[in-house]
């Protein structure tokens, strides 16, 4: 069954992936609850930050998993996050989706290069 | 042609208000995360680059600008995580009353400053045990 506005069903302006984007924001900042504090007291209780010291916690298969989910959510609820900015204060459609493209391609390439990061060090490859 | 949209209510019309204070700073500590997602990806590349690449980014993360955002990404994060719990309480249709909204903002500001204190001790004691 769909959720979707009648209107927006109508007019096809944008009201139709509302409800769905809202619903995967939230679904997102749960799985955050658990990742982001994980990260964040893993990093805290770090001995130093030297590479050895790091690449060798990141290579420990479960942080290596860990640290991939919480990329990969973390980028997803970032951008829907500044999606919503950008709509809210952008009133120039033009420069609105210029800004959501650039924004959404950074997102992109960067969660990309962190994933590829961790498994080149989870793997034990070194360059 | 532009079709006319709802517009959101402007802010500046209001008094501003403990909770309203928090909401936008929600908004405001989610912005910097998306910042803070960025300089994480930069500095896991570098961890598997290593060499230069990580010396580069560990000097500046150590420098005291670098310290200082650091502290204060952490502070961010702990506020929206703190403040985001609050609304999805508040999704759950939970806590619309005004007295107990003015409560859960006493206690995610508790939390919020607790845990940021704690994140910060240890995060001196890391940069302390190598300055």
């Amino acid at each position: 069954m769909s959720s979707k506005a009648p209107l927006g069903r109508v007019l096809g302006q944008g009201v139709s992936s509302g409800t769905h984007h809202w619903w995967l924001q939230r679904v997102s900042s749960l799985a955050l609850l658990v990742l982001g504090p994980w990260f964040v007291v893993s990093l805290l209780n770090m001995p130093d930050f030297a590479l050895e010291t790091v690449r060798g916690a990141l290579a420990r298969p479960a942080n290596a998993l860990l640290t991939l989910l919480l990329i990969g959510t973390s980028a997803h609820h970032s951008w829907l996050g500044v999606t919503v900015v950008v709509e809210d204060y952008i009133p120039t459609k033009s420069v609105k989706v210029a800004v959501l493209l650039a924004l959404q391609a950074l997102h992109v390439v960067c969660a990309a290069g962190a994933i590829f990061a961790v498994l080149k060090v989870a793997f034990g490859g070194s360059a | 042609m532009q079709k006319q949209r709802p517009l959101s209510p402007h802010l500046q019309v209001y008094r501003p208000m403990y909770t309203t204070v928090l909401s936008i700073l929600h908004r405001l500590s989610g912005l910097a995360l998306t910042a803070a997602f960025f300089v994480l990806s930069g500095w896991l590349w570098a961890v598997a680059g290593g060499g230069a690449r990580y010396r580069f980014l560990h000097d500046v993360l150590s420098s005291t600008v670098g310290i200082v955002v650091m502290g204060g990404a952490i502070a961010a994060f702990w506020y929206h995580l703190c403040t985001g719990i609050r609304h999805l309480v508040f999704d759950a249709g939970i806590g619309f009353e005004k007295s107990e909204a003015r409560r859960s903002a006493r206690i995610v500001v508790v939390a919020f400053v607790v845990l940021t204190v704690a994140s910060w001790i240890a995060l001196a004691s890391i940069v302390g045990r190598h300055a």
